[in-house]
């Protein structure tokens, strides 16, 4: 069966204008900043970091689901009443935010802070938990 | 026309498939490490079926007997400080006995008691209302039975405070950080839009210390396992006559006055 | 059929712009309650429920008020109500909406709302009430939209909505009985734990809702071609009259269970409501309007004489409306949470920025019933031959 083929196109010139604003709007993003990329953060370990050699889970898994760790820590200490977190090679830490994570990592401004910044998530997990480095 | 949009799609689905694969079996392929970690509790943890307290008001008789015991729980707990009372938070105080009895008519009331200074905090009923009605559970009877709440899960729905018989929880109107006078690092604040309230200081029981108002209570508070016929609280609860707040209401408070 | 709403006289469009800066400032006021808290309410401790609770319980009510016109149609053949269930189950949407909205604007973290369908938990009334009334809105939305379009295109409507009609009668019932039940297994407060309190929201809810349905169609009869009909009004008000009777008898039955009994755990609540107590009443004069309106209201609309006086009948709606809106709106919340469990006052007063955000809810609410009222009064127009 032959087709119409319908080769006019209504409203030339407002649809082709409309669709360059959109794509200029669209890609702000990206040519806004332009040359301004910044550097991936290079996070530099505290000494009691670079002695204990690892966290409590490999830097990659760490990387990847600290997020979802954090999570389990606190309902196993809340709701399980376990605090006590064993990692597989048999060290004991204690699933504490401010008091374990940050005793090795130091300040949340020097480690959390940075790479949030540059992936540009803001948890609010310091509205509640506190950075003893912070308080004098 | 048809076809070939037909055929495009069949490859579009196919390749998704085939891209898809392979991170869905990086995934099951990862699983199946070494050793897993596992949790576990401190072994010097306090233990018990059912958490119970009992105070000896013949040995706080005044505003001043009380005070080192609500201040150390306003301190090792962030407890903010508000002008405002009602955006007051409170976690433990003292109130009139015709305010924490008042279906105790106190008409005639002896001496001693009618304005005696008791201390209030929460009960951790046996059949909390609170947790009966939280939509989200992010208030909780432990196996303890200490009711406890989880910061993170609260969605600031107040339905506890209005089950609570008591009124023994607090909830953050605003933020509280400005309003704590020193903070305890050892302890998180809470966040504007949660409920807070006593949870019998469940992170010292976790290593093997007595709430912090029992510790400096000299003697006036007992704490133990109420499920336990040989504990330091059952022998006061046989030796002695106490009261608890409103029983008629089937609660089952955990916390006895000895009057 | 969404197209209709779109087009209409200046009227209605100065009407939905005015309606837009209201919610505009509402949500304004809204950003900053979310950034700073709820402290800017009126709220306390004492008093941890106010403006927001008590206006989404007031609005449960209106809506659950829409089975009053689809029971009598759909299960009894009452053809008049064939004119307006529409206009009732469209009510029944924009009051549903406003419900939801309120609950919302109440929350401390509102971001983690989806807790209550992630941790489901069946033992909380909460849970419930999330449940039935989205299913109710979702019911009211389907079978309004797809009964009214097959008005428009002149066929029955699909068989597949009988069931889901039928449903949406109890499911009425059940959204003002679980609201209820929010509230009366509360051990703590004496005020609430009646087991009338359930029977009481009913009663104000079939009072409350089909008075402003009354209204409605008045205003759509003035605003528009299309007539809901005098005998459609006059039942309406008949069950209003019954409505406002039955709501006013429990309250008295409450009262005399209170005052006969002299315990305080239910004396005090009313005393403060009616007299004050420990020398504070700021609601005092507001529960005496309640009741002289809703009086007044019953004289008016139980004589059939003045009831048959579209005017009259329209007044005494308003009064029905208020009255019932001060008791449930006001006073129910007031009066569980005062005094509290120590006996102590700690008397509630909205703030201003509650308030704002309060009548922007309310106007995203007359929005909804704005343009599905327009929807629907269009198609009609239509179908008679009006336009």
């Amino acid at each position: 069966m032959k087709m119409p083929n319908n080769k006019k196109m209504y409203d030339k010139g407002k649809v082709i204008a409309g669709l360059c604003i959109f794509l200029i709007l669209i890609t702000f993003p990206f040519w806004y900043n332009l040359g301004k990329a910044a550097p991936a953060p290079e996070l530099k370990l505290t000494a009691k970091a670079k002695a204990a050699k690892e966290c409590v889970l490999p830097t990659q898994t760490m990387k990847a689901d600290h997020m979802q760790l954090l999570n389990e820590w606190r309902d196993s200490v809340v709701r399980d009443t376990k605090r006590i977190y064993v990692s597989s090679d048999g060290k004991e830490y204690n699933m504490s935010l401010s008091n374990t994570c940050l005793d090795c990592h130091g300040a949340r401004a020097e480690f959390c802070t940075k790479c949030h910044n540059y992936a540009s998530v803001t948890p609010y997990c310091w509205d509640c938990h506190i950075d003893p480095k912070e308080v004098k | 026309m048809e076809s070939s949009r037909r055929s495009f799609l069949k490859i579009a689905g196919i390749s998704a498939l085939g891209l898809g694969a392979k991170p869905v079996l990086d995934v099951m392929a990862s699983s199946g490490e070494a050793a897993k970690p596992k949790t576990m509790r401190n072994p010097n943890a306090l233990l018990a079926k059912r958490w119970g307290m009992v105070i000896d008001t013949r040995k706080l008789k005044t505003e001043e007997d009380l005070k080192p015991l609500i201040d150390i729980c306003n301190k090792i707990h962030n407890i903010p400080h508000f002008d405002n009372p009602h955006h007051e938070i409170k976690w433990i105080w003292s109130e009139e006995f015709e305010n924490d009895f008042p279906m105790q008519e106190a008409s005639f009331l002896d001496d001693r008691l009618k304005h005696m200074p008791f201390l209030t905090l929460c009960n951790h009923c046996n059949q909390p209302p609170c947790v009966r009605v939280c939509p989200t559970k992010a208030t909780f009877k432990r196996e303890d039975g200490i009711v406890m709440m989880d910061y993170h899960r609260c969605i600031g729905c107040r339905f506890c405070m209005a089950a609570c018989p008591y009124g023994s929880r607090s909830f953050n109107f605003r933020d509280p950080r400005p309003f704590i006078k020193k903070l305890y690092t050892k302890y998180p604040t809470r966040t504007k839009g949660v409920v807070e309230k006593c949870d019998f200081c469940a992170e010292r029981l976790a290593v093997g210390e007595m709430p912090a108002c029992v510790e400096v209570s000299k003697g006036a508070l007992a704490f133990g396992d109420l499920d336990d016929p040989n504990s330091e609280v059952r022998k006061l609860l046989r030796d002695n006559y106490t009261i608890r707040r409103k029983p008629a209401l089937g609660t089952g408070p955990s916390v006895f006055y000895i009057v | 059929m969404l197209e209709k709403a779109l087009t209409g006289t200046k009227r209605y469009y100065g009407w939905m712009a005015a309606l837009l800066v209201v919610i505009g400032v509402g949500f304004i006021c809204y950003l900053w309650q979310f950034r700073f808290g709820l402290g800017l309410t009126g709220m306390s401790r004492d008093v941890s429920w106010g403006f927001y609770v008590a206006q989404f319980t007031f609005l449960v009510g209106v809506a659950a008020s829409a089975v009053m016109v689809v029971l009598p149609y759909y299960l009894h053949n009452y053809k008049a109500f064939g004119r307006i269930t529409i206009l009732g189950e469209f009510l029944a949407v924009a009051a549903v909406s406003m419900c939801i909205l309120f609950i919302f604007v109440d929350l401390g973290q509102p971001i983690r709302i989806m807790n209550v369908i992630l941790h489901p938990t069946p033992n909380s009334m909460l849970f419930w009430d999330m449940i039935v009334l989205n299913g109710y809105l979702f019911l009211n939305i389907i079978v309004g939209w797809k009964v009214l379009e097959a008005e428009r295109n002149n066929v029955a409507p699909a068989g597949w909505l009988k069931p889901l009609i039928y449903l949406s009668i109890p499911w009425a019932v059940s959204i003002h009985t679980v609201t209820a039940y929010l509230y009366c297994g509360l051990p703590g407060r004496g005020f609430w734990l009646t087991a009338i309190l359930a029977p009481r929201f009913l009663a104000s809810a079939f009072a409350a809702g089909p008075a402003f349905l009354i209204l409605l169609c008045m205003i759509v009869r003035k605003v528009t071609k299309f007539d809901p009909g005098k005998e459609q009004i006059q039942s309406l008000g008949k069950v209003v009259a019954y409505a406002t009777c039955v709501s006013m008898f429990f309250f008295l039955c409450e009262v005399f269970v209170a005052l006969y009994s002299r315990i305080p755990e239910h004396t005090e609540h009313l005393k403060y409501l009616f007299v004050g107590l420990h020398g504070h009443g700021v609601l005092v004069p507001w529960m005496w309007a309640s009741v002289i309106l809703t009086t007044v209201a019953i004289i008016l609309l139980v004589n059939p004489v003045t009831r048959r006086n579209e005017t009259v009948l329209a007044l005494a709606c308003v009064a029905v409306f208020v009255g019932t809106w001060i008791d449930k709106g006001l006073g129910m919340i007031s009066g569980g949470f005062v005094p509290n469990p120590f006996n102590q006052v700690t008397e509630y007063v909205p703030t201003l920025p509650e308030l704002a955000i309060s009548i922007g809810v309310w106007a995203v609410g007359f929005l909804i019933l704005t343009a599905l009222f327009k929807i629907a009064v269009t198609v009609k127009e239509e179908v008679e031959g009006l336009i």
